[in-house]
């Protein structure tokens, strides 16, 4: 993985310098809070409902066994004993006062971590397939490009004050596991006479407006990524609204001008930016590259693996909804469900970051990643390791074989922490997943993706949740509309609503009246949700969510 | 017709901790909201709210949300400022976990 050079140590340790005079001055009142507030946002720093956030940036969601203990530490030391990662593969701290703050970041520098551009209007964290050099399906690791977006895109002096935040999700694989499709601008990898490139989507995202992204360019050259992007974001920068922020993201722009003059627009800038490229970017590339060579895979026979998961039904179901194809046939991806049934989706104790740090040195060759779906990955484990780690796993309540099911539910922090919410998230889904553990039903509903967000802004994807739920405020009540229908992968669709809200104490019977009318209109235990939502469409279950409305019609 | 004024609390944020904060009646802020002072007159509200603002640089995000009487005080009206005085709803944290002083 990418290690800070001389350049990159540097730049933290100045801006962290800046920084901490700059938290100096507001305590010492030589600054106003008008005037401090957007220099702490540059470096992730909210003010939220019950106190501080501090918003930390795990790019392309890869994290190393230090970095892992470095989140730990920040943790214990100057939080509350846990971290939240969130949907945007970020980890956010709840608790820290604004005098520690600055050392948080030192602390972070120290393992070449940062808080810098995870907030603002400005090009954010870039995500990436959590799976990533791993996946069987992959044509090409996409960090070394996003490690490259991410430098290119630090500090940018064209792009530090856009119209709105600015997104950008990369893949290498045919499998969407970055939600590509619902970003500002969405990389795919693909393939053109044997040669990788980037499909180029843009104005995706969910919000108040979801929009599925649009193909502007089916196929770009790798070598052209950088100028490409740069004549993007200057196209939006010239177009973009400005008069309404709730209109001012590129998706806006895409819809009010339409794709074809946006293409045109950036092909125009794209011949003239791309001749001041001479070349620089593409060195860099081969250097950041050289970071990113996979692991020397070690060999050996699986018979322990094999072994246990005949013997051991604890395991094997683990094992069943836990791991994922790798490349090697010897090897599995692990993903470590931090949704232990009836918990917060997405939070880990130091404690557990230090062990599952521990565990990636041991059996995974020191790599982590975060998921947007809000769980860790081993993305290299030797099979006959398996056994042991989830052993491991099991000492640590990291064991929650439930991955891809109905308790592994994204969740936004809601209104438990953020200024912004309209409603709770976290209770909705500690319940359901508290619910359908009760009803042993977990494994028999089988792959189901419930998102739920506590407002219009969607931080918990629920527009792309087969079962989305957004939590709002009716008349100073707490009420959760409900959608059908999303889908989050290369097959990306927006949920359509189902009706009326529920109230809070309503959602969690709705849920279960759903899954009640998806396990009737299944035509086998092998059609999904999904499936069975697109093969009979929404009437079966809004006739099972609403059924007073059904005995007033007959 | 203008709707009629309902009482209000002055509520903030303090600037070291970010912890949730009311204006007293005595012009000093409290962790407690059984500690505002409830206004229950629109002009006084805005006096009061200029007053509270000549303490920005110590806490931040000052303003008026609305309130009512209770046994102990004012209490929320809201369910967003009942959050706020107790504490988020998946750990004992905020202000379910300790008092603390401004």
């Amino acid at each position: 993985m990418y290690k800070y050079n001389d350049f990159d140590t540097a730049f933290l340790a100045e801006r962290n310098a800046q920084f901490r005079a700059q938290v100096e001055r507001r305590i010492d009142g030589s600054l106003t809070e008008d005037e401090f507030k957007p220099l702490r946002l540059m470096n992730g720093l909210y003010l939220q409902l019950h106190a501080y956030m501090l918003r930390v940036a795990i790019p392309y969601g890869t994290l190393n066994s230090d970095q892992m203990r470095a989140l730990a530490l920040l943790a214990e030391k100057w939080d509350k004993g846990y971290g939240h990662f969130t949907t945007r593969q970020n980890i956010q701290y709840n608790w820290p006062k604004l005098r520690d703050v600055p050392d948080m970041l030192d602390a972070l520098a120290e393992v070449g971590l940062h808080a810098i551009q995870t907030s603002g209007n400005t090009i954010r964290n870039v995500t990436s397939d959590h799976f990533a050099a791993a996946a069987k399906d992959e044509l090409t690791d996409p960090r070394p490009y996003a490690e490259l977006i991410r430098q290119w895109s630090t500090d940018h002096p064209e792009f530090q004050f856009l119209g709105r935040k600015f997104k950008i999700a990369i893949t290498g694989s045919s499998t969407d596991r970055a939600v590509t499709r619902a970003h500002d601008i969405g990389l795919r990898m693909v393939e053109r006479d044997g040669v990788p490139g980037f499909e180029v989507i843009v104005g995706g995202g969910l919000g108040r407006t979801p929009l599925i992204g649009k193909v502007i360019r089916d196929y770009l050259p790798q070598a052209d990524l950088l100028p490409y992007l740069e004549s993007v974001l200057a196209v939006y920068n010239l177009l973009g609204r400005r008069d309404n922020k709730y209109k001012a993201r590129i998706k806006i722009t895409v819809l009010e001008n339409g794709i074809d003059t946006i293409r045109e627009m950036v092909e125009e800038r794209f011949e003239e930016r791309r001749r001041a490229f001479d070349g620089t970017d593409q060195l860099l590339l081969e250097e950041i590259k050289a970071h990113f060579t996979p692991p020397k895979l070690r060999g050996g026979n699986v018979e322990t693996y094999l072994a246990a998961y005949d013997a051991d039904p604890v395991f094997r179901s683990w094992a069943d909804t836990n791991l994922a194809a790798h490349r090697d046939d010897n090897h599995a991806i692990v993903t470590i469900s931090i949704k232990a049934h009836g918990q917060t989706p997405g939070d880990a104790t130091a404690a557990q970051m230090r062990a599952m740090a521990d565990l990636a040195e041991r059996f995974g060759y020191n790599e982590l990643r975060i998921s947007h779906e809000q769980n860790v990955i081993l993305p290299h484990v030797h099979k006959s390791d398996l056994p042991a780690l989830h052993a491991a796993l099991k000492d640590h309540g990291l064991a929650t074989a439930n991955v891809g099911l109905i308790s592994d539910i994204i969740a936004c922090p809601g209104m438990d922490y953020c200024a912004l919410a309209t409603a709770r998230s976290i209770p909705v889904a500690q319940e359901i997943a508290s619910r359908f553990d009760e009803l042993k039903l977990e494994h028999d509903v089988g792959h189901l993706q419930i998102k739920i967000s506590g407002c219009i802004n969607a931080c918990g994807h629920h527009h792309v949740g087969h079962i989305g739920i957004l939590g709002l405020d009716r008349a100073g009540v707490e009420n959760y509309q409900i959608t059908l229908g999303g889908d989050a992968t290369e097959t990306a669709a927006i949920g359509t609503r189902t009706g009326p809200g529920f109230a809070y104490d309503e959602i969690v019977p709705a849920v279960e009246r759903l899954i009640t009318a998806y396990l009737s209109l299944r035509d086998s235990a092998e059609e999904t949700f999904l499936q069975t939502y697109r093969r009979v469409g929404m009437d079966p279950f809004k006739a099972a969510l609403y059924p007073e409305a059904q005995k007033k019609v007959a | 017709m203008p709707r009629p004024f309902t009482p209000k609390i002055i509520t903030a944020n303090d600037l070291l901790e970010g912890d949730v904060i009311y204006f007293t009646d005595t012009n000093s802020w409290s962790r407690e909201l059984t500690e505002a002072e409830l206004i229950e007159d629109e002009a006084e509200a805005q006096l009061r709210l200029l007053e509270a603002e000549k303490d920005a640089l110590r806490v931040v995000g000052i303003y008026l949300t609305d309130a009512k009487s209770g046994d102990n005080g004012p209490e929320p009206t809201h369910f967003r400022e009942d959050f706020r005085r107790t504490g988020p709803s998946n750990y004992r944290h905020g202000k379910q976990e300790a008092a603390a002083n401004v």
